[in-house]
């Protein structure tokens, strides 16, 4: 029978080609991609929406996030993506120790990107920001502003992009970590690599996620030179 | 038979002016949904009976398609869709394009009732009494949830949305009490928030009107802005920690950011609520927040009092002179500065 | 007759049914067919989970007074009515059972691209449904199926959180299912198989997977923030705390349109192959009926607010809207024509799914046009919120989609087990259904002009006559409903075997087994005609040399 054909390893036994199944696997990611944009545009909704309701609130809430750490974080994942594209770029050659190398480097760069977002909201949980009935009391810590109400808009808005973007980071890292261990078997060739391919495509949409999360919360009116 | 009605079997009375054409329209779009699907249903049936399968082996003669057909069937129903939709917005239009001269009435739903307050004062829950032939325009809040205030025999309904104020407006044309339901689901009695809308000859209106003891809006707004202190920064020389409110009404103000803003109802309950959102040019952030302290009726108050005492050509019905006299609605003694 | 030789030797033959019976193989399958059939049994479950909530709200409105519960059990009836029936019978229906059973079979593939995922959707799909089921058993929610704020996020003190929960979880089962789809309609067809030789049952999943995929993350991302918002009082549609309730309806209704139209086209997509299969002709304009597919649901993302044309919405807005909600209208008409255009000069069978075929195009033609009035702004706002809501969406759904789902699943029912129905019950009842249903749901568009109000436990005296006319159909539809139940799991058993295409209908489904094998076919499908070539059905082509031979004889 035609599709009894040598088995080819990786090739899963309803696809007819390597090629169908790299095919499907690519679609399949890109589409799924599509419906983060969609998850993640509904809260870009609200962003746009409050934002031109209260824009003096939402000046004053971003001055309340640390540009410094949010510009390293934007670094970090930019150099990670750079280090996954390698990664990817070396199981094409099916060379193993440099695919491990560069996916090690990305798993540092995406661990440290969390830690820093641990550190920015543990000091807002510290200062009474996190914007839930039972902690928020900004007048704690910080005089009173006109804009309270405005800013606990901008905070809410804040913790869930973040917090949302942070878990699809998460899920990156257990996804990462699932590649790694692939490739550290030998999983990986010249002839079957798109799980790595794959799975960069996921993680440069997580740091374009970011690269626009940074300027729109952080850098709400900012200007170089001080202009805070 | 008044003009502008006639009574159809299956349909309300038709009490408002609006109601005949929204029936005519209703009609006509049954007469259409009719009109096309027996004709669909009649050739159905010719063809299947017509085209009964004969035999097993039997396959007929294959016809791909006909552009001119598809066109047509295309082009016809849009031309037909565009026409109704032309009618529909043109009624929307009317229905909600800010009616002139209108009686108004500020309307408050809140679960599970409405209550309503007429500009003399006069105020009813559940009610709604109307003068028929004058266009009357209901101003309206939520205190909690969303409600929706449905005259069926008027054919009018707006969402009534806690934190702003939805306008709706209808001019009655048949005397009678007609029902007045909520329409947007509100929780455990939503079906039990109903009412009932009088439309009165004028005479009678005004009769209803007076037999309340209610004091004008604008005289309680006043007694308010007195009684909460607001004169107390808001003085009439304008010397004091707020900006002065008379003669104000419809103006313009500048605020501290540069923008501008007009002096009206949603500005006036934003400032009684949230003063901070909005301050006014060379003015310190210290009003507080009444939220809490104040209701929504009582803002309608004050805002009628602080109408009353706009600048002579923005008043509307609710300033007339028979709401604000002025012997009696004489502005508290300015307090002292501190 | 060779047909019948190839029944017996099927019997025998190892097909995707009992190729094992333990029931890990079940509950592990990878095989599409078999994920089919456990979406099939739990979807039946929960409609009827869904019809008894009907049933108790029909039995409510025989009676002006609040006579039957009170009015916060009321109130969770329809909720859970409308929930039920939504997330858990309608969206998956049609897809996730005769979509996943079929769509390989017609690309003739062996599977659909992720089988894995496959089945993760169908486990996604019962966690969402269990958590549902929790939220019933701890007393339900009140809100309405449209969960509008800040009643639901505020006022409400039923299990919204944990509902929301199961929604949101609901959704990635629907997204998981398009995601498969598209990815297997895109690389898996088999060669010569072009994107215009595919059924129009392909075009419809395909129109229909692009919705799910891109219009499910928003009710996620919407129910999400509903939680935070009633858990958290962070402020998002609280007007006390900055926030807005309408933005809700808003971001709500993006989702939940679209969704409407993930309900239709799929039935759509069925119809057309049964009228094509029972008429014996291509199906007419089949370029027009494949665009429109994707033109509903391309413009279907555009039209959310003709949900909101009395909610404070701007003006001009609720223009736009209405104007592009006609332009929706036109494809959907242009089908309909089509259809009936098919059925000229055709070879018309009155088989059950061609019955089932012909109330679909009456009854959507009576939903769709009704939905004209809807859009007319001006008549909307007499009309909105009132029971000339519930009949439209009743027509389309019920006389729309179900009914499609109905005739499919007797299309199918032979290819899917390799039995026969009962053909004299599936008229029988599918004039029943008709018939109730029509008595149900029309008594409604009287009433909502008259100004009932929906979601009304209790209403004014003079609605009285309408609802128990509505009643008493809603008793015949039940019956309709359950019989199909009946005598379908009768035929398990005991229905007259099937051969490979008893219908003689064209298409690749036809050209194997009843049931299929687990591989689906045994040889690899090659493609070098378009979509219902009769002349290529050898089943015709032997019938036909029958009736030769006896003529000449």
């Amino acid at each position: 029978m035609a599709d009894h054909a040598a088995h080819v390893p990786g090739l899963a036994h309803h696809f007819v080609s390597m090629e169908q199944q790299k095919e499907a696997g690519t679609i399949g990611m890109w589409l799924f991609l599509l419906t983060e944009v969609m998850f993640f545009g509904g809260l870009f909704l609200a962003y746009t929406i409050y934002r031109a309701k209260y824009p003096d609130g939402f000046l004053q809430g971003s001055h309340l996030l640390s540009v410094p750490l949010g510009g390293l974080n934007t670094v970090v994942l930019i150099v990670s993506s750079l280090t996954m594209a390698m990664a990817v770029y070396y199981s094409q050659l099916g060379e193993r120790k440099k695919l491990l190398g560069f996916l090690t480097l990305t798993l540092i760069l995406g661990t440290v990107f969390l830690v820093v977002k641990y550190f920015e909201y543990a000091e807002k949980f510290q200062h009474n920001l996190f914007p839930a009935y039972w902690t928020y009391n900004p007048a704690a810590d910080h005089p009173p502003t006109q804009y309270h109400g405005q800013v606990q808009v901008f905070l809410w808005i804040y913790f869930m992009m973040t917090g949302l973007h942070a878990l699809h980071m998460i899920i990156g890292i257990g996804l990462l970590l699932v590649i790694m261990f692939m490739a550290h078997r030998g999983k990986f060739t010249k002839e079957y690599n798109s799980p790595v391919e794959i799975f960069g495509l996921y993680w440069h949409f997580v740091d374009i996620v970011w690269i626009f999360l940074f300027p729109l919360l952080y850098l709400t009116g900012f200007h170089v030179g001080g202009g805070h | 038979m008044s003009l502008f009605s006639f009574q159809v079997p299956f349909m309300p009375e038709q009490a408002s002016k609006f109601a005949m054409e929204v029936d005519l329209f209703y009609i006509a779009l049954w007469l259409l949904t009719i009109g096309v699907t027996v004709g669909i249903v009649i050739a159905i049936f010719l063809f299947m009976m017509k085209y009964k399968r004969r035999h097993n082996g039997e396959i007929p003669e294959q016809i791909e398609g006909a552009m001119v057909l598809e066109i047509t069937w295309s082009v016809v129903p849009l031309i037909i869709c565009i026409g109704i939709f032309a009618w529909g917005a043109k009624l929307y239009y009317e229905m909600y394009s800010e009616p002139k001269e209108a009686l108004e009435i500020f309307v408050t739903g809140k679960q599970w009732m409405w209550r309503a307050q007429h500009p003399n004062g006069q105020r009813e829950i559940n009610t709604l009494h109307v003068p028929v032939g004058r266009r009357v325009k209901l101003t309206m809040t939520s205190e909690d949830v969303l409600h929706s205030y449905f005259i069926p025999a008027f054919r009018t309904k707006t969402d009534v949305v806690p934190g702003r104020y939805t306008t709706t407006w209808f001019e009655a044309t048949k005397p009678g009490t007609y029902h007045l339901f909520c329409t947007e689901y509100c929780g455990t009695q939503h079906s039990g928030m109903i009412g009932t809308v009088t439309a009165m000859e004028p005479g009678e209106y005004q009769l209803w009107l007076s037999g309340g003891t209610n004091e004008p809006p604008a005289v309680v707004g006043e007694r308010l802005f007195s009684s909460l202190a607001c004169n107390t920064c808001h003085t009439a020389d304008g010397k004091g920690r707020g900006p002065k409110l008379a003669e104000l009404y419809g103006k313009q103000v500048k605020l501290n950011n540069g923008t501008s803003v007009t002096f009206d109802d949603t500005y006036i309950r934003e400032s009684i609520l949230d003063p901070a959102a909005k301050v006014v040019e060379n003015y310190q952030v210290i009003m507080p927040s009444f939220r809490g302290q104040v209701s929504e009726e009582q803002i309608a108050q004050i805002i009628a009092y602080l109408k009353s005492i706009g600048p002579k050509d923005s008043g509307t019905a609710a300033a007339a002179p028979a709401a604000a006299k002025p012997a009696a609605a004489k502005p508290a003694a300015p307090a002292k500065q501190q | 007759m060779a047909t019948e030789v190839m029944a017996q030797a099927e019997e025998s033959q190892t097909n995707y049914l009992n190729a094992s019976h333990t029931v890990k193989s079940w509950l592990l399958t990878l095989d599409h067919k078999r994920i089919g059939l456990l979406y099939l049994f739990s979807i039946s479950i929960f409609f009827a989970i869904g019809g008894i909530y009907a049933s108790l709200i029909r039995l409510e409105l025989i009676t002006p007074q609040g006579d039957l519960m009170s009015a916060e059990t009321y109130n969770r009836v329809f909720t859970m009515h409308g929930v039920m029936m939504i997330f858990f019978f309608l969206i998956p229906s049609i897809p996730a059972t005769l979509g996943n059973f079929l769509l390989p079979l017609m690309l003739g593939a062996k599977d659909v691209a992720f089988p894995r995922l496959n089945l993760l959707s169908w486990y996604v799909f019962m966690v969402g449904a269990i958590l549902m089921l929790i939220t019933i058993m701890s007393g339900g929610v009140d809100t309405g199926w449209t969960f509008y704020p800040p009643y639901s996020s505020i006022y409400s003190n039923t299990q919204v959180t944990l509902a929301g929960v199961s929604i949101f979880i609901t959704g990635f089962s629907s997204i998981l299912t398009g995601l498969n789809f598209m990815v297997t309609i895109h690389t898996m067809r088999a060669p010569g198989l072009t994107w215009f030789r595919l059924p129009l049952f392909v075009w419809a999943h395909y129109a229909t997977s692009l919705i799910q995929v891109l219009g499910t993350p928003v009710i996620a991302i919407t129910v999400l923030a509903l939680g935070f918002e009633r858990t958290l009082q962070i402020g998002i549609f609280d007007p006390k705390l900055g926030g807005d309730p309408v933005l809700f309806q808003h971001m709500f209704w993006f989702y939940s349109h679209p969704a409407v139209y993930i309900m239709i086209i799929p039935s759509m997509g069925v119809i057309s192959e049964l009228i094509a299969n029972m008429t014996r002709k291509k199906v007419f304009g089949y370029h027009f009926v494949a665009f429109s597919s994707l033109a509903i649901a391309v413009f279907g993302f555009l039209v959310w607010g003709h949900h909101m044309f009395t909610s404070s919405q701007s003006m001009y807005a609720g223009m736009v809207f209405s104007l592009i909600t006609y332009a929706v209208a036109i494809p959907s008409a242009i089908k309909t024509f089509n259809w009936t255009a098919t059925i000229f000069k055709g070879s018309v069978s009155y088989d059950t799914p061609m019955i089932y075929a012909l109330a679909f195009i009456g009854l959507f033609t009576i939903g769709g046009m009704t939905g004209l009035f809807l859009a007319a702004l001006g008549l909307d706002v007499h009309l909105h919120d009132t029971y000339f809501v519930v009949a439209h969406f009743h027509y389309v759904m019920v006389g729309g989609a179900i009914i499609g789902y109905l005739g499919g699943l007797h299309f199918w029912w032979p290819k899917m087990t390799g039995r026969m129905y009962p053909e004299i019950w599936g008229r029988i009842s599918a004039a029943i259904i008709f018939l109730g249903f029509n008595l149900t749901f029309f008594p409604q568009f009287i009433v909502g002009y008259l100004g009932m109000p929906r979601r009304y436990h209790a209403y004014v005296p003079e609605y009285q006559v309408w609802h128990i006319l509505s009643t008493a159909g809603a008793s015949l539809l039940a019956i309709g409903f359950i019989m199909p139940v009946l005598y379908l799991a009768w035929s398990l058993k005991y229905g007259e075997k099937a051969g490979d295409n008893p219908w003689m209908a064209a298409g690749l489904e036809w050209e194997t087994s009843s049931p299929p094998p687990t591989e689906n076919f045994t040889y690899q499908p090659v493609i070098d005609h378009d979509a219902y070539e009769f002349e290529h059905v050898k089943e015709i082509k032997e019938a036909a040399a029958k009736e030769a031979a006896l003529q000449t004889a």
